[in-house]
């Protein structure tokens, strides 16, 4: 019964469907997704070169271990997205659930490594609104302010990425999604390696360069 | 075009009934109305705090309130007329109507979407009033927000940003939405040169309010994360540079006054060939000229900023690029005019609206010089000068053409006719007064009174109440000219379905227009303005 | 309108060949900047994440094999962006 009613509500979406229109749409998100973030890349530059020395010291406080290995993590997890799109065209519900879900894992393992840095942070006493870091001189407080907020709001986006691919896991398991109406997959996707895009710039910003 | 059988899209019942129809609904036509009611309850409300603020200006001293409430009264005001007004303007009410319409379409490419962005906007204006009312008080700093006093300030700055965040995600997925909508759902042998110039000045919107909108989204989250987390970004005490604040609230608030008057020309790039009968004038310029006030306009933000300690060199670009971005508005106003030349006029009330609109955004657009030049800036910058500058081309731009737009699509919106005499009556009281009310403010303003002042000096009276006295005279235009659409009368046949003989394919439908607008998706074989 | 997508598709060793370019990248990143070069530094590590994000469009995101538009579209924001943080930064690098 359940199945019937599934699929007369689908062919009912499906008559109206427009795969092209729902990309577009996805990449014109992208693109405001690109200017939210490069607000905060504008911040960035100003202050960098206001205060090159003051950011320079501050990077050190960060591990580039830490940061390398969420690097890793990120990009190894777009290749796993893009494969399985490459699954559900070919028709491999299997391959493509497999895929969707260890992308998933690795955005988790992406944020639990995030819990543990700012963790320590946090330890020490450097956490937004601590004393400590009110007393920090301006370089210092700027680039620890930026450092919380643009790897918070980074994280906020990991959060709603892994999101839209459980919902989409989920969809594979019902068939909803396969291999010739696949545009829930692609565009989430597309949103996941946005926010690989992003830490592609976040990570030498912050960790690597002096 | 009589549809005996099928429903009007205002008539229709589907799965819910009366309320909760329309709450519910995704067909973009009632989409559009909705936004006009609210909007037109928020655009009384900030006139009455307007109204409210002349008052306390006739004459130097205290007259009704106290300075603190003043600053209230100007930040709420600013707050409600740009994001709940003119922003979401004319795209969200008439690009929401007839954009669909005018592409040969049955609606949006993202219906429920657009819903969603109407109650955001709702959301987002719930918000913004709700920090006028909780905690410490109502902001003062200003619709602008500037740091480091929107971080000190004890008033409910978080609450007005989130609103202003939230009022932003609507502006984009609508944007959104619009772009698509061009790209996808265009009739049948409607090329890109074959959609009417208002849908061409809704692409370029739609490019502004993605591109945009997110520099204030993120600039307003900091403002509130500063003062919620103690985490610095502005606060010079901590390092953080208030200028920098301004820079981002300008590469934002900037290009917002093309979201605001883009539309509003393409409204105006509709009436006037209708009512000439000749096809509109260098129809290739008029797309270029919009996507170029789109493109350059979003260079030129540092002209908000040139007495806050710019280097000097950029304010000469800024200055410069000001300059530049004049040029395609002036050329839109010479295929305006060439339109007109040797066409078949009709001296009917949206004729006269768009005659208005140009005069009034003629008068702002050469103020607009001056401030645009950093030597004379420099003197006028934070004065009446300004304030008179940007309400002649804002509210005498976007607002005109807001009206203009009413009164041009008001027989395909509900299929009444209004009285074209009384019309025209209030437009002409309406003009008077808004010319009375804005244009002392260039002379006091030149004369060095300051803006956002509760106060002046007494030898600024005499400009201030004669500014007054026009306010009077334009709400007294505006109650008429509102009044008169409310008691419009049912119609049908031609005189409503293309009471103007309008040529693109919005007037082709019925009046009201079935809900899916067409019975069959038309197959254009031409132009936009051919007329026979 | 169709719903046919584009009849280009990847690979799972196409993916895997992107990554590992990426990866490579990502370590010449670091042993860059480990090395005291001063400003090139800056330079050259935004570089390398240029490259990495440009892979990451063309390949990952499909911009190579889709409708040229939305390949336009992406250089066209890209750039309306870089000019945003360059003009800004020239307020600053001024005074």
């Amino acid at each position: 019964m359940e199945t019937a009613i599934n699929a007369h509500q689908e062919t009912h979406h499906d008559l109206h469907r427009d795969d092209h229109a729902s990309k577009l749409g996805m990449w014109l998100f992208i693109f405001t997704e690109i200017l939210l973030f490069g607000g905060l890349f504008v911040v960035y530059s100003v202050y960098r070169t206001k205060h090159h020395v003051a950011f320079h010291l501050a990077h050190e406080e960060l591990s580039i271990a830490m940061g390398l290995i969420n690097t890793i993590i990120l990009l190894v997890s777009s290749a796993t997205v893009a494969m399985s799109i490459t699954a559900i065209q070919r028709g491999n519900k299997k391959h493509a659930m497999y895929f969707v879900a260890a992308t998933i894992l690795l955005a988790l393992v992406f944020l639990i490594n995030k819990y543990f840095e700012w963790g320590a942070k946090f330890e020490h006493g450097m956490y937004p609104g601590s004393d400590l870091m009110q007393m920090l001189s301006n370089g210092d407080m700027l680039f620890f302010s930026l450092y919380f907020f643009m790897t918070g709001l980074h994280g906020l986006h990991i959060v709603v990425g892994m999101t839209l691919l459980i919902i989409t896991l989920v969809k594979i398991k019902k068939d909803l999604v396969r291999s010739d109406k696949y545009a829930l997959l692609e565009n989430s996707g597309l949103y996941w390696h946005l926010v690989d895009l992003i830490w592609i710039f976040l990570f030498p910003l912050f960790y690597l360069i002096h | 075009m009589e549809n005996n059988h099928l429903p009007n899209y205002l008539e229709y019942r589907g799965k819910y009934k009366g309320l909760l129809g329309w709450l519910t609904t995704t067909d973009h036509k009632r989409i559009g109305l909705m936004y006009m009611y609210a909007m037109m309850t928020f655009f009384l409300a900030g006139a009455v705090i307007g109204l409210l603020m002349r008052l306390e200006l006739i004459a130097p001293g205290k007259q009704l309130v106290e300075a603190q409430t003043y600053n209230a009264f100007f930040t709420l005001h600013g707050l409600t007329m740009i994001f709940l007004f003119v922003i979401p303007g004319v795209g969200a009410v008439f690009g929401n109507f007839a954009l669909p319409i005018m592409l040969g379409a049955k609606d949006v490419s993202f219906p429920r979407l657009n819903l969603f962005s109407w109650y955001l906007y709702i959301l987002g204006a719930i918000i913004v009033l709700t920090s006028q009312f909780m905690g410490d008080g109502p902001p003062d700093t200003g619709w602008t927000f500037y740091a480091p006093y929107s971080l000190k300030t004890q008033t409910n700055v978080v609450a007005a940003v989130l609103g202003a965040f939230v009022l932003g995600f609507s502006s984009i997925l609508t944007g959104l939405n619009f772009i698509t909508t061009m790209h996808r759902l265009r009739a049948p042998g409607m090329g890109w040169r074959r959609m009417p110039i208002f849908a061409w000045t809704l692409y370029a919107t739609g490019w502004i309010q993605l591109l945009a909108t997110p520099i204030i989204g993120i600039t307003l989250s900091m403002i509130a994360a500063e003062r919620l987390l103690g985490i610095g970004f502005f606060d010079p005490a901590i390092g953080g540079d208030p200028v920098l604040y301004q820079h981002l609230f300008w590469i934002y608030s900037h290009p917002a006054v093309y979201i605001m008057i883009l539309p509003a020309m393409g409204v105006i790039s509709e009436i006037i060939p209708t009512f000439s009968r000749k096809p509109l004038f260098g129809y290739d310029a008029l797309i270029i000229s919009s996507m170029a006030i789109a493109f350059v306009g979003y260079f030129v933000w540092g002209h908000h900023m040139f007495t806050s300690g710019m280097a000097t060199s950029s304010r000469w670009i800024f200055s410069f690029l000001t300059f530049l971005v004049a040029l395609p508005s002036a050329v839109k106003v010479f295929n305006w005019t060439a339109t007109l030349y040797k066409g078949s006029i009709h001296l009917k009330t949206p004729f006269w609206w768009a005659m208005g609109f140009i005069f009034v955004f003629m008068i702002g657009g050469f103020s607009g010089l001056v401030v645009g030049s950093v030597a004379t800036d420099i003197h006028v910058h934070d004065t009446y000068f300004v304030v008179g500058h940007f309400h002649y081309i804002v509210f005498g731009g976007t607002g005109f053409a807001f009206f203009a737009a009413m009164h041009y699509w008001w027989p395909k919106i509900f299929g009444k006719i209004y009285n074209q005499r009384i019309a025209n009556i209030g437009l002409l009281i309406f003009f008077i007064g808004f010319n009375i009310l804005y244009f002392p403010m260039f002379v006091v303003g030149l004369l060095g009174m300051p803006r956002r002042y509760y106060d002046y000096l007494p030898q600024f009276t005499s400009e201030n109440v004669i500014s007054t006295v026009g306010s009077w005279i334009m709400i007294t235009g505006l109650i008429i000219i509102l009044v008169n659409l409310f008691r419009s009368k049912k119609a049908t046949g031609k005189e409503v379905d293309n009471p103007w003989n309008g040529p693109t394919l919005e007037w082709t439908t019925q009046s009201p227009p079935i809900v899916e607008n067409f019975e069959e998706i038309p197959v254009v074989t031409h132009g936009p303005y051919e007329f026979k | 309108m169709s719903n046919d997508n584009s009849s280009h598709i990847s690979g799972y060793k196409d993916h895997l060949f992107v990554l590992a370019i990426l990866i490579t990248f990502t370590v010449i990143t670091v042993a860059i900047t480990s090395v005291e070069l001063n400003a090139f530094n800056t330079v050259a590590a935004l570089l390398i994440a240029t490259c990495k994000a440009a892979i990451v469009l063309l390949y990952f995101m499909h911009l190579k094999f889709d409708n040229k538009i939305y390949l336009l579209m992406t250089i066209f924001v890209i750039v309306i962006l870089g000019a945003v943080i360059g003009v800004t930064l020239f307020d600053y690098l001024d005074q």
